[in-house]
């Protein structure tokens, strides 16, 4: 395959920026698109030129490094995949890619493709966790029954891996998708409601904090998210928000 | 609760946004009810329901309640679309938007600005006229009998309050006299015995049927109730998951009678400029 690549290259956080063309060719139908990215940077590095930046790590959908906003869309144009999982036979020989990075004020650039997610570290710092004793006589947690039903919707919610595509694919960069999912996996089970009502509240004040949007329901996150996080937790955050405040 | 922030945080302006959206999709009903009578009602019942507006107590304070609703809902709307730029100080160089949400979705703060010029456009169209400038009084005309022998003879009466009529010959022969746009009091006197009805009938008519303007405000309340439909269309539904309100058994139900909201209200509305205009 050969393809077109405008690439957002910026030298770092104070840089501004500009899209520049890359021509490529040899690229296998079977490699996925970070593999495609190594193989630009290859050609760079033997040209002498500066290699294109990109976030990255396990490259195999759980850990949530790579980012990227691939022909406008967070992830590429394929449903239910990290950038690392999607395979360069989406594209045809002879296309032209966009790769820019997540675009978000919380989100600050670093350097090219790579973004500052660390406003999610500090939201979950506000909250996404639980006190529990482990000084060596923690309790089984399988001693407390929990219905079948709602430890399967905290799991899904668990499934959040903190990529930020919700937040690069919303029109006004809300974090709800992901707040609502580390409120959602506890606020569902017994060990999370214990702290409830500050989980919420501290949580939601540190998303408006980094400079988030607030949501409108277009649903643009749930479309884009790798794990195929509900709508149903952002309501689920709404009526805890609620029900917080009310306290 | 010292961190809740129902007014200021991103959650709590989505539940006043939901809040004073449903309540104007309620506003819109009970206006969309009253409007039909021009369509399917006497010229006499709209102007009686019209009066009823603006007179009954109860109706006073949810008029408030509209209005306070609209000014809340657009300034709260529009503050939170000013935020969500901000969120995004530099924006993407290819966005497929589409992808991934409707049109109007990404479009509620276009869709609202456009019916905030409607609603204030309207309310000079009518709402002012009916409650601050002086207005024809809703008359009619009443065969009476002659005393005496067989024959009929055509009276224009006006209608009032009490159910009564009270000529228009006498108004004009100085018996009566007609004070602050509606009341009828004993020519010289204190004494007030009638009220009549604004004539927002024949106003509202006249209106539409206009030959300089009729056409293009027809035009424009059409296209007006278009963009309601499209500002609903993502409106409804959306308020319920502002309010919490998201559970798979119901949502079917909630995005159906949403859509149907949305394309029944605006088109029954749309369809009052249209039949005055062209088939009145
Ligand atoms: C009859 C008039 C109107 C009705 C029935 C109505 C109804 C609604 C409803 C039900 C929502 C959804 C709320 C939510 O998602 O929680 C909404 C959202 C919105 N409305 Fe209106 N609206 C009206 C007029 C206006 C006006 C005049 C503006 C002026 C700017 C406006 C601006 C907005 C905006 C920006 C949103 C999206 C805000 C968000 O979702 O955060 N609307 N409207
Ligand atoms: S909710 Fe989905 S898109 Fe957002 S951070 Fe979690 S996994 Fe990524
Ligand atoms: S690199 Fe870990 S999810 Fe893609």
């Amino acid at each position: 395959m050969n393809l077109t690549l405008k690439i957002w290259r910026q030298k770092n956080a104070k840089d501004k920026g500009q899209m520049v063309d890359y021509k490529i060719g040899g690229i296998e139908p079977d490699m996925s698109f970070l593999e495609m990215l190594d193989v630009l940077n290859n050609e760079l590095v033997e040209k002498g030129d500066d290699p294109v930046a990109f976030d990255h790590d396990c490259r195999e959908g759980i850990c949530g490094m790579c980012s990227l906003f691939i022909n406008g869309e967070a992830h590429g144009p394929d449903r239910g995949i990290t950038t690392c999982q999607l395979h360069m036979r989406k594209f045809k020989d002879g296309d032209t890619i966009y790769i820019e990075p997540f675009r978000a004020k919380a989100f600050p650039v670093i350097k090219d493709l790579v973004v500052d997610r660390s406003s999610f570290d500090r939201i979950q710092h506000a909250g996404g966790f639980i006190s529990v004793n482990t000084s060596g006589n923690t309790q089984d947690a399988n001693n407390i029954p929990i219905k079948k039903h709602d430890a399967d919707r905290a799991f899904d919610a668990a499934t959040c891996i903190g990529c930020g595509a919700c937040v690069a694919s919303c029109k006004n960069s809300s974090a709800m998708l992901f707040v609502s999912a580390k409120v959602s996996q506890f606020a569902l089970l017994p060990q999370g409601r214990v702290e409830a009502t500050e989980r919420v509240l501290n949580m939601v004040e540190a998303m408006d904090q980094e400079g988030f949007g607030n949501c409108t329901n277009t649903g643009a996150c749930e479309v884009e998210c790798p794990k195929g996080i509900s709508l149903e937790n952002i309501a689920r955050m709404n009526r805890e928000y609620l029900a917080a405040s009310i306290k | 609760m010292a961190k809740s922030a129902l007014l200021k945080s991103s959650l709590g302006k989505k539940y006043w946004m939901a809040l004073t959206g449903l309540f104007l999709c309620l506003f819109l009903v009970g206006h969309l009810a009253g409007n039909l009578q021009l369509i399917f009602g006497t010229d006499l019942q709209f102007n009686q329901y019209a009066y009823f507006m603006t007179s009954n107590p109860a109706v006073k304070i949810l008029s408030y309640l509209t209005y306070f609703s609209i000014l809340f809902h657009a300034v709260d709307g529009i503050m939170l679309t000013i935020q969500n730029k901000k969120a995004r100080p530099v924006g993407y160089v290819k966005n497929n938007a589409a992808a991934n949400s409707t049109w109007q979705s990404r479009n509620m703060a276009v869709l609202g600005t456009l019916l905030l010029v409607f609603i204030a456009t309207h309310m000079v169209n009518f709402w002012a006229k009916m409650h601050f400038s002086e207005m024809p009084l809703q008359q009619q005309t009443v065969s009476q009998p002659i005393p005496m022998t067989n024959e009929k003879i055509d009276v224009v009466v006006y209608n009032t309050t009490t159910g009564s009529f009270i000529a228009q010959q006498q108004v004009e022969g100085g018996e009566f006299e007609v004070r602050n746009n509606k009341e009828f009091y004993i020519k010289g006197s204190d004494i007030k015995f009638a009220e009549g009805y604004k004539d927002l009938y024949k106003i509202t008519v006249d209106f539409f049927k206009d030959p300089s303007y009729g056409l293009v405000f027809t035009l424009f309340y059409v296209f007006s109730m278009a963009v309601l439909a499209f500002h609903l269309l993502h409106g409804f539904a959306s308020a319920f998951q502002s309010l919490g309100a998201n559970n798979p058994k119901y949502n079917g139900l909630i995005k159906g009678l949403g859509k149907l909201f949305a394309i029944i209200v605006p088109l029954l509305f749309a369809i009052i400029p249209i039949y005055i205009h062209f088939i009145k």
